[in-house]
């Protein structure tokens, strides 16, 4: 079994965001960056596919040289090599290119990959390697089951949830409760150190969007907060009222 | 202008996202067509008739009775191709974040994902994005002709039924091949007769501060009364507590409610991900520091276990049960 894993360098969740100043992206200073949290699902399920059907788990990201990091995290839980394609990203659909170009050669069986980066939330990376790679893929997978070249896969949507049988090879974009993934162990950081990163060139064609401007969301919140003072029926009264008179959502 | 809305159903019925998208499209100003992907279109189209649209354009095959999404992915860029669609705007909704992404790369076109906003300023045609767990936002540009965004559910109302208009009506011969069906879902299972809170106008959501499934009781009761959702923390869905279905926040669904009402969470981070684009949010917290009280509309510091009941007997008051 061969199995890729595309993961993505992303600034941690609980980092505070600035605008820099061309008003266009982040001010990366004093940002601690992780690998995607979704990632991780990927290549926690990538890692019991190869221990349970042989084979090999290829990590790929794209970005620039600090990108290797995140590599670096996915060879400590286990992963065998990484390939660093080294390009900008302007958007997705670059991204999506540039993996697409890397991975083509590879002959994957497998690709796995998380939902969705936290940076951008954009949930379009898989669909578009879909497309890109010509291969079927599903998203959001919370069950991941496979037979010789059949795979099925359980998807969350609204209410419920898909039951999807896909032939392989396929995408896959993990989603939290595909499985509990690992912390790497001492032992293995130490041995990721020893393990290859081939780098590439990206060549993307030109972006297909624009930030016109980033902002952060301005908060018009009403803000009445108020305590019960001992007395949670005219509390809850009020609060209802408010609802009520004031929002008129009730 | 030419706006495709692409009308995803489910059981039949349109779903609520695509109404929406109709209004974000008519919003825009421009002719406005609908593209139905089914493998039996009738009663979709029946439906659409009255969406006060200009067109109606479906692509049609047996197979297509589940969702595939290569072939439906096919079918709706032929149905943009033959609409010579400016704009093809698609509800934000699992399938539809599928879709876009793919009908963008077929169509060579810009895609702006989950949109919070869209308009135009001198001729450009704009669109807000959410980025960083929602702690900034892009307003964003597509610079192809072509250009494809998905609508967040829950921003944009659905138009009133019944303004009906003459639609024409089309059909796209799609050439599918068998290598666009070597997916498709088999099954759907939904959970029993529950609201699901990415589609509930109304959420009521528990935290660790209930202390545990056993108090669910007095969630369910509010819910019931507000004739909402229910929704929940991670902590909670780690715990056991309630499934994952309900979690709430970026590990979770993201929601747009109308109403929010956050009850003994402290309101971290990622959960904030997932709801802080609620019209308006309401905390029940002890702990007046608690950081969901920073985004609250409204919110009551005291002990969750006290106020529950009586805003329950009261909510049933004011909506007259
Ligand atoms: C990668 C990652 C992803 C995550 N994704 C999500 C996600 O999708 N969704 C999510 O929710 N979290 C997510 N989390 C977890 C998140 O960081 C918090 O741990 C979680 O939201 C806390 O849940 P809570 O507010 O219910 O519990 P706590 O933080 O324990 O808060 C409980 C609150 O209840 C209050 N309380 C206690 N007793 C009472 C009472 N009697 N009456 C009223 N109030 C009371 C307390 O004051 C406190 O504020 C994620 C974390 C990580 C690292």
């Amino acid at each position: 079994m061969n199995i890729i894993v595309c993961v993505s360098h992303v600034p941690d969740t609980t980092t505070r965001i600035n605008v820099a100043g061309d008003a266009k992206s982040i001010d990366a200073a004093g940002v601690k960056f992780i690998l995607n949290p979704y990632d991780e699902f990927a290549v926690e399920e990538a890692l019991r596919l190869r221990d349970k059907l042989k084979g090999e788990v290829t990590v790929v990201t794209v970005g620039a040289d600090n990108a290797k990091e995140a590599l670096r995290q996915a060879l400590a839980m286990g992963a065998d090599k990484g390939v660093l394609v080294k390009g900008e990203k302007k958007d997705s659909w670059q991204v999506a290119e540039m993996l697409a170009t890397a991975i083509k050669p590879l002959n994957a069986d497998l690709i796995l990959l998380g939902k969705q980066s936290i940076d951008f939330d954009g949930m379009e990376i898989a669909p578009m390697l879909s497309e890109l790679l010509n291969l079927p893929a599903v998203t959001v997978a919370v069950a991941l089951n496979i037979e010789d070249t059949k795979a099925t896969v359980e998807k969350e949507v609204e209410g419920g949830r898909e039951v999807i049988e896909i032939d392989l090879p396929c995408i896959i974009a993990a989603q939290k409760g595909l499985n509990d993934p690992r912390y790497p162990s001492l032992p293995n950081i130490m041995k990721a150190k020893q393990k290859p990163i081939a780098e590439v060139q990206g060549a993307p064609s030109a972006a297909r969007t624009e930030v016109v401007q980033m902002t952060k969301p301005e908060k018009k919140r009403a803000n009445k907060i108020f305590k019960t003072d001992g007395n949670a029926t005219h509390a809850a009264q009020e609060l209802a009222r408010m609802l009520h008179e004031d929002a008129k959502v009730i | 202008m030419n706006i495709l809305v692409y009308l995803e159903d489910r059981n039949g019925q349109i779903r609520k996202p695509s109404l929406e998208a109709i209004s974000a499209a008519h919003a825009l100003g421009g002719t406005v067509s609908v593209a139905i992907v089914a493998a039996d279109a009738s009663a979709l189209i029946e439906q659409a008739k009255s969406l006060n649209v200009s067109s109606v354009i479906v692509a049609s095959d047996a197979r297509l009775t589940n969702y595939s999404s290569r072939a439906f992915g096919r079918a709706l860029a032929a149905i943009a191709k033959e609409a010579k669609a400016d704009v093809i705007i698609i509800g934000a909704t699992g399938r539809g974040k599928d879709l876009a992404p793919r009908v963008a790369v077929r169509l060579e076109a810009g895609y702006v994902p989950e949109i919070t906003a869209l308009s135009i300023d001198g001729g450009e045609i704009l669109a807000t994005h959410p980025v960083y767990a929602g702690k900034a936002q892009m307003v964003m540009k597509v610079t192809t002709p072509i250009k494809v965004f998905s609508t967040r559910p829950n921003l944009w109302k659905a138009p009133k039924d019944g303004v009906t208009g003459e639609p024409t009506m089309q059909n796209v011969a799609v050439d599918w091949s068998d290598a666009d069906f070597k997916e498709h879902t088999k099954d759907l299972v939904l959970s029993q007769g529950k609201l699901d809170v990415a589609e509930a106008d109304i959420i009521v959501s528990g935290g660790r501060g209930l202390r545990g499934p056993e108090n669910w009781p007095l969630i369910e009761d509010l819910a019931q009364a507000f004739g909402a959702a229910t929704g929940a923390s991670r902590a909670v869905v780690d715990a056991g507590w309630r499934p994952h279905s309900e979690q709430v926040g970026q590990t979770g669904k993201t929601v747009s409610p109308t109403l929010y009402v956050a009850v003994g969470i402290s309101g971290a981070v990622q959960h904030l991900a997932g709801m802080s684009s609620a019209k308006t949010i309401v905390a029940i917290n002890k702990d007046e520091n608690a950081p969901i009280f920073s985004i609250a509309d409204y919110g009551i510091i005291g002990d969750a276990f006290e106020i529950l009941p009586p805003l329950t007997e009261e909510i049933k008051k004011l909506r007259g049960h």
